[in-house]
């Protein structure tokens, strides 16, 4: 399939271009026209005003914009040439070259800027920055999709990117930048609100799985539970997030009003307690279901057949239904652990911590860097969180391919 | 030997199998004819218990089924079903070696079973030992079904419609196996089918269920040339009696002997079926008959099939 085809010109030997990537080749263009229209940085005198947006080739100057244009055109050029292994290996190092050199032309440019802007001065991404790192990522998901590529191939170029981001990190090149400030500032809070963060998703997810997993089981094991069960359930997701915080503070302060002994296990009507039990009611649903779909979803016959040659129900349990069930299980984790980790950010709302405190605190004080201290950390767990899940699935599904 | 006796099962008001007996020679191999709805399989589950026996009895070898704990039972007898129900996550030697593991037999031994039992299914072993049940055939796949039911060398084997799913070629392949194991191993076997000429192809014995109860219970000659009742005659004459006797006859019951007929001799064993198929394509009335060994023993004549 040639895609669509450009009359170059009209005349009676028209020169075809044939656009065989048209994902890329419109990608491309709505990169082109961000970087084109709008600000790569921008520029405040303090952290509250907003910004001047400066255009990529007056903001990171000749070079990297040369590269960036280069990187570009290439990209373009693929879009045009008959597909091939070769061609998607190619367009993947560009793309991944084009992100990263994005994020090297935005880190010098801030650093260019800040020696001649006044103390306090603020120099965040701009729009287009945004639009062509996004652009360039989807570029590469797009030529690893082509490639069919296997879970390890993703996994290198995961760990090959990340690797390369830590490193610009580390090496001050983001220093100049306005998220970086913030980082310096709250430094000493960062990595609590992290791992505080980790533990609000952990203790939700564990204690969605300690219920719902056997929940899920007697669902599958006596079907008239369905309706009821997932009913309730349902009913639960249905609650605003922002809402079901605050409806726990009231029967929890009650409880604890009621016997004083239960504050010194930790527990309260604001805080952690009402955001875990919160984060647990949400994450019920999708554990519930994928356990009880995992299990009647197994081949009858196959536990028949085991029934036929003597397994225990014990045996039948753990060698049979559990292990052929995994990867909807796995599924079903996937789900929750993404969820979860972008729930708890609201938890920060009812005094739960974690990511959350920033984006509240910069959306107070209207300090959109502040906000993507607390988004992108966030966004980026739930991203290899997913990706560590997926390559579990890959392996599981590699052992009992079916 | 299985001894049924008096053995009945209700699903609600339905009666199921009503109050049926039965008894099984050791090493006769007993297919249960029947319709859907006639009770066969659930008769057949009741053996292993499958299904629970709602009153009567059934005895394995003199023992009650009801003496031993279940999972005990149903190890000590081969089970294979029609809709194979391999194991998709382990390999064709896991599925096989099913219930030596249960008896925790040592790995060396189980190992040797897998390939003996494979070679006895007419699966080269080293091909077929680590592959897994989604890379093989439908034929296959029921091989190593059969197999995984033979494992831990059961006397007794219980079959429900093992080849109904397969296709006419690969099921007539699969029950000369069937037939030729059975013929090797002296097992005794309960082969529960729909398909009249599966069973007379098989069975030393045959019962025909009807509602739940024994219709007729007989040798397959028996079951063709003496039908108990009008329910029987129906059942077996509904297409071509008469070429399903000849397929249960053999040239041995028929054969002239002591003359001499020109062409290529057929074994003595051979169904007159088969006889008379290769008279009408060399388009002759008489053929010559031999031993195993290629004696020549007599003739059989296209008057001899209709005697």
């Amino acid at each position: 399939m040639n895609g669509l085809d450009l009359m170059a010109s009209r005349p009676a030997r028209a020169l075809r271009i044939a656009i065989h990537n048209q994902v890329l080749f419109t990608l491309l263009i709505v990169a082109s026209a961000a970087v084109a229209s709008s600000g790569f940085v921008s520029i405040a005198p303090n952290r509250l005003v907003s910004g001047t947006p400066l255009p990529l080739w007056e903001a990171a100057g000749g070079l990297p914009s040369l590269g960036i244009a280069i990187l570009g055109s290439m990209l373009l050029s693929a879009c045009c040439i008959a597909p091939s292994r070769a061609l998607h290996y190619a367009a993947a190092a560009s793309a991944a070259l084009l992100l990263l050199l994005a994020l090297i032309a935005a880190g010098h440019a801030a650093t260019a800027l800040v020696v001649n802007a006044k103390p306090g001065s603020r120099i965040s991404f701009g729009a287009s920055f945004w639009l062509l790192a996004g652009c360039a990522s989807l570029a590469l998901a797009d030529a690893m999709q082509r490639l069919a590529a296997g879970i390890g191939a993703r996994l290198v170029l995961a760990i090959a990117i990340v690797s390369a981001v830590l490193w610009l990190a580390i090496t001050g090149t983001f220093d100049a930048l306005s998220i970086a400030r913030e980082y310096e500032t709250r430094r000493q809070v960062f990595t609590g609100a992290l791992l505080q963060h980790m533990a609000l998703v952990g203790a939700s997810v564990g204690g969605a799985v300690v219920i719902g997993f056997p929940l899920g089981i007697a669902v599958a094991r006596r079907p008239r539970l369905q309706g009821p069960v997932f009913a309730f359930l349902n009913l639960l997701q249905t609650i605003p997030s922002i809402a079901l915080f605050g409806l726990l503070i009231v029967p929890l302060s009650a409880l604890v009003a009621a016997a004083p002994w239960l504050a010194a296990f930790g527990i309260a009507g604001i805080g952690v307690t009402p955001a875990i039990i919160a984060l647990v009611l949400y994450a019920l649903l999708p554990v519930v279901r994928n356990t009880s779909a995992g299990l009647t979803g197994v081949d009858r016959a196959a536990i028949e057949a085991g029934r036929g040659m003597g397994l225990s129900r014990g045996q039948i349990f753990w060698q049979l239904e559990l292990p052929l069930a995994s990867p909807v299980l796995l599924a079903g984790l996937r789900i929750v652990i993404v969820q979860a980790i972008g729930l708890a950010v609201v938890a920060a709302l009812i005094g739960a911590g974690g990511l959350g405190t920033f984006v509240f605190e910069g959306l107070g004080q209207y300090a959109v860097d502040l906000v993507l201290l607390g988004a992108l950390p966030a966004i980026f767990l739930a991203l290899g969180a997913d990706f560590l899940l997926q390559l579990a699935a890959a392996l599981l599904r590699r052992r009992f391919a079916t | 030997m299985i001894e049924i006796d008096r053995v009945t099962k209700r699903y609600g008001e339905r009666l199921v199998v009503d109050r049926l007996s039965l008894t099984i020679p050791a090493g006769g191999f007993c297919v249960l004819l029947g319709s859907s709805g006639s009770g066969k399989s659930t008769t057949l589950r009741m053996v292993n218990r499958l299904t629970a026996i709602d009153s009567g009895s059934i005895r394995v070898g003199g023992e009650d089924v009801r003496g031993v704990p279940a999972e005990v039972l149903r190890r000590r007898i081969g089970y294979a079903i029609q809709s194979i129900g391999l194991f998709p996550h382990w390999t064709v030697e896991d599925n096989i070696a099913t219930v030596p593991r249960l008896l925790r037999w040592p790995q060396p031994r189980m190992r040797d079973r897998v390939a003996e039992l494979l070679e006895l299914l007419r699966l080269d072993p080293e091909t077929y030992r680590r592959k897994y049940p989604h890379q093989l055939s439908g034929g296959e796949q029921q091989r190593v079904g059969v197999a995984r039911a033979l494992a831990a060398d059961p006397e007794l084997l219980l079959m429900d419609e093992p080849f109904g799913a397969v296709d006419p070629i690969t099921r007539d392949a699969l029950q000369g196996e069937l037939l030729r194991i059975y013929r090797a191993t002296a097992k005794t076997i309960v082969f529960v089918t729909h398909d009249i000429e599966e069973a007379l192809r098989l069975a030393t014995q045959i019962a025909i269920l009807h509602e739940g109860r024994i219709a007729q219970y007989g040798s397959p000659l028996e079951i063709l040339e003496r039908p108990a009742n009008d329910f029987v005659s129906e059942f077996v004459s509904r297409q071509g009696l008469g070429l399903k006797l000849l397929s249960v006859r053999r040239i041995a019951d028929r054969m002239r002997a002591g003359e001499t007929a020109d062409g290529k001799p057929l074994l003595v064993d051979t169904a007159l079926r088969d006889a008379l198929s290769v008279m009408i394509t060399r388009r002759t009335e008489r053929l010559p008959v031999c031993d195993a060994d290629g004696r020549h023993l007599g003739v059989i004549t296209l008057a001899d099939l209709v005697r």
